[in-house]
C-alpha cells in the first residue's frame, strides 16, 4: 500500500531520517510514535510530497510517487493546527478537493453531505472555521481530507491542540472514522497512549532511525530496545548479571509483598521512596538494597493498607513475565 | 456602588489621555492642510481683479467650476484613464512580485523589499528624466522595438506614434507604473505575510495547482491589500504632473498639469482652485467608496 524504501533525509548536518524502510498494509492504522525531532513528521511530509528525499523511494499502491508534486499524489494530510480555509464555510472547505480533482457537481455534492454526516458536522455546513470550536475544526479537517477518498489519509499530531477531556473523545471518533471509511490511516504522534490505543501497528522512530515496528502489544510486551521499552511505558530494567542482557519488567508485573518469593517466584528486597495514588491505580517507588530504583503500578485495592513511604518490603515477579531485550546496553 | 473621587479622577485622566496623544498630528493637519485647502474654497468662487496678476475678489462666482468641468472635463477623464491603466500594469508586476517576495524569499524578504522600496529613494524627478533618456529615439527600448521589426505593430496598436515612444501615452502610463509599483506591492506583501503558509500546503494537498491555489487561496485571503493598494497608487496617479510633463505631449497633459497651467501661466488662481477642489472630491468619493466597503480594518497598510 504504502512503502518507504531506504528514505532519507538531511538538513545541513542535521540527519531527519536515515535508511527508512516501511510498508503500510491497506486499511491499516498505522501510527509513527517517537519523541519530536525523530523524524516522524518529516517521514508524514515525505509521504505528502511537501519534502524530497534525498536517497530512498515513496511508493503508493506500487506506483513511485517520488518525484511527484503534492496535488498529483493521491494522499490527503490532516494538518496539525487544521490549516482550514478561513474565507470559506466548512462546506467549502469540504468541497475544496473534490472540486479541484474536477469531480462532477452532483458528485460533489453527495460525498461532501455524505462525509459532513460522517464527522458529525452536517448542521455546521455553512460556519465559518472560527466560528467552530476546536474539536469541531478538528473534525472539519478530517472531512476535507476523507472526502478525496484517498489511497492513505496522512495525519499529523491530529489530538495535540486539544484539551484532554476532548483528545479522549476524538480518538473514540477517529477509531470509529476509520472503521467505517476503511481507508488506510498514517497518524503521526508522540503520544504513547494515543498510537498503542488505536493503531493496528505502530512504529517506534528514534533520531531519524526506525527502531521497531509491530503491534501495540508486540511492542509493549516485546520490546527490541531500551529506546523503545521506555518510550512506550514505564519500565524496570535490570542489567543480566551473567550475560551483557538487559531484561525488561512492566511495573504492573511486579507484585508487593510483606512474605518472600514462592516457588518460581524472583524477588528483591525494597524500601518505598514514593507513593503516587492515581485513582484506579497506586504507582510506587521504591530502591531495592541494591540501590536499584523500581517501579511499581498496581490497581488500588490490591495495594497493602499498611504500606507508608519507607516500608520494607518484597517485590516479587514471575520470570514469564519479564522480557530479554534484543539489544544489548 | 459610588466611583471613588479617586477613581473619578483616574477616569478623567483616561478620557482625555487620547487627545493630547493625537493634538500633535490634528495641530499639524488643521493648521498646514486642512485650513489652506479650506481657504481654496473662497478662492474657487472668486475672480481674478486682473489680467495681469493673481489678486482675486470674492464674488460667489458657482460658474468656475462649470467652466471648469466643460473645459477640462478630457482632461479629468483622461488622468483617472492614465491612473487606472498604470495601476492595472502595476497590479500584473506587483502580484508575482509579492509573492515572490513572501513566499519564495526566504531570509532575502528583506533585501527583496529593500530593493522595491529602493527607486523612491529617489526623486521621482530624477526618475522621469531617466525615462525620457530610456524611452527617447535614440533609446534601448526603441532600439530594441526596431530591432524585433514591432514598430509598425506598435503604431497600429497605438502604442507608438510615428515610431516614437516618447509623448505618447504609452510613456506616461510606463512612468506612472514604475512610480506606484512599490505602492502596490508593500500592501501586497504586508497582506500576504497573514496568509499562513500551511493554507498553501493544505490547498496542494487538496489536489489544487499552482494556479488554483492562487486563485482560491492568495487571491481572496490578500484582497484586503488589493485595496490599500489600489488607494495608495491610483491617487497619486491621478494627480501626478511630473511624468506627463517629460514624458507626455500635450496630448497627454493630466489635471495637475492643467492646474499648474491655470495657476501659473493663465494667472487663473479661482479657476485652478475649483479644479483642484473638484480633482479633491473626485479622489474623496473613491475613497469613502473603499472604506465603506473594505472598512478600514481590512486597509493593510505597510
Amino acid at each position: 500500500m504504502v512503502a518507504l524504501q531506504n528514505l532519507s533525509r538531511r538538513y545541513g548536518d542535521h540527519v531527519a531520517l536515515e535508511n527508512l524502510n516501511l510498508t503500510v498494509g491497506a486499511g491499516e492504522f498505522f501510527s509513527l510514535l517517537g519523541p519530536s525531532g525523530c523524524g516522524k513528521t518529516t517521514t508524514l511530509r515525505l509521504i505528502a510530497g511537501f519534502d524530497r528525499p534525498d536517497r530512498g523511494r515513496v511508493l503508493l499502491q506500487g506506483r513511485d510517487l517520488t518525484g511527484a508534486p503534492p496535488h498529483q499524489r493521491p494522499v490527503n494530510l490532516v494538518f496539525q493546527n487544521y490549516a482550514l480555509f478561513p474565507h470559506l464555510s466548512v462546506w467549502d472547505n469540504v468541497a475544496f478537493g473534490p472540486r479541484s480533482l474536477r469531480l462532477p457537481e452532483a458528485e460533489i455534492r453527495r460525498r461532501v453531505g455524505e462525509v459532513l454526516e460522517v464527522v458529525r458536522l452536517a448542521d455546521l455546513a455553512r460556519r465559518r472555521p472560527h466560528q467552530l470550536s476546536g474539536g469541531q475544526q478538528q473534525r472539519v479537517a478530517l472531512a476535507r481530507a476523507l472526502v478525496n477518498a484517498p489511497a492513505a489519509l496522512l495525519l499529523d499530531e491530529p489530538l495535540a491542540a486539544l484539551d484532554p477531556d476532548l483528545r479522549r473523545t476524538m480518538r473514540a471518533e477517529l477509531q470509529r472514522i476509520q472503521r467505517q471509511v476503511g481507508i488506510t490511516f498514517v497518524l503521526v504522534t508522540h503520544d504513547r497512549e494515543e498510537a498503542l490505543s488505536l493503531s493496528d501497528r505502530l512504529a517506534v522512530l528514534h533520531e531519524g532511525r526506525l527502531e521497531q515496528v509491530g503491534t501495540p502489544r508486540q511492542l509493549y510486551d516485546s520490546p527490541r530496545s531500551a529506546v523503545v521499552a521506555t518510550f512506550l511505558g514505564a519500565a524496570n530494567l535490570f542489567r543480566e548479571g551473567a550475560g551483557s542482557g538487559v531484561r525488561l519488567l512492566r511495573p504492573e508485573r511486579l507484585r508487593l509483598r510483606s512474605s518472600a518469593p514462592a516457588e518460581g517466584e524472583q524477588g528483591m528486597r525494597a524500601r518505598v521512596r514514593e507513593l503516587v495514588f492515581q485513582g484506579a491505580t497506586v504507582e510506587v517507588r521504591l530502591r531495592t538494597d541494591r540501590n536499584q530504583a523500581l517501579v511499581a503500578i498496581d490497581t488500588a485495592a490490591d495495594v497493602p493498607n499498611n504500606l507508608r513511604v519507607g516500608s520494607e518490603l518484597w517485590c516479587c515477579w514471575n520470570p514469564a513475565d519479564s522480557h530479554l531485550l534484543e539489544e544489548p546496553a | 456602588m459610588l466611583a471613588s473621587p479617586k477613581a473619578e479622577g483616574h477616569r478623567r485622566a483616561r478620557r482625555w489621555w487620547p487627545w493630547a496623544l493625537l493634538a500633535p498630528g490634528l495641530v499639524w493637519l488643521i493648521g498646514l492642510y486642512l485650513l489652506p485647502l479650506l481657504a481654496l474654497v473662497p478662492l474657487s468662487l472668486s475672480e481674478p481683479v486682473s489680467r495681469f496678476g493673481l489678486d482675486t475678489v470674492f464674488r460667489w462666482r458657482l460658474a468656475n467650476y462649470g467652466e471648469v468641468l466643460g473645459a477640462y472635463g478630457p482632461v479629468l477623464l483622461r488622468s483617472f484613464g492614465f491612473a487606472l491603466v498604470s495601476t492595472g500594469l502595476g497590479l500584473l508586476l506587483a502580484y508575482p512580485l509579492a509573492y515572490g517576495i513572501r513566499f519564495r524569499g526566504g531570509r532575502w524578504q528583506p533585501l527583496l523589499i529593500g530593493l522595491v522600496v529602493l527607486p523612491s529613494l529617489t526623486s521621482y524627478l530624477v526618475r522621469a528624466i531617466g525615462w525620457t533618456s530610456l524611452l527617447g529615439d535614440n533609446g534601448p527600448v526603441l532600439g530594441l522595438i526596431t530591432a524585433l521589426g514591432l514598430t509598425d505593430l506598435g503604431n497600429g496598436l497605438g502604442l507608438l506614434r510615428d515610431g516614437r515612444l516618447l509623448n505618447t501615452p504609452t510613456a506616461v502610463v510606463l512612468g506612472l507604473t514604475s512610480n506606484q509599483l512599490p505602492f502596490l506591492v508593500l500592501p501586497l506583501v504586508v497582506a500576504m505575510q497573514r496568509i499562513d503558509r500551511r493554507l498553501l500546503e493544505a490547498a496542494a494537498d487538496l489536489h489544487a495547482g499552482g494556479l488554483r491555489r492562487f486563485r482560491l487561496v492568495v487571491w481572496p485571503l490578500s484582497r484586503p491589500g488589493l485595496a490599500s493598494a489600489l488607494l495608495l497608487s491610483l491617487i497619486p496617479a491621478a494627480g501626478d504632473v511630473v511624468n506627463p510633463l517629460f514624458l507626455g505631449g500635450p496630448n497627454e497633459r493630466m489635471v495637475g498639469n492643467t492646474i499648474e497651467n491655470l495657476l501659473l501661466v493663465q494667472l487663473q488662481a479661482p479657476r485652478a482652485a475649483a479644479l483642484a477642489l473638484v480633482l479633491m472630491a473626485l479622489i474623496s468619493l473613491a475613497v469613502v467608496l473603499q472604506l465603506r466597503t473594505g472598512g478600514l480594518d481590512d486597509l493593510a497598510l505597510p
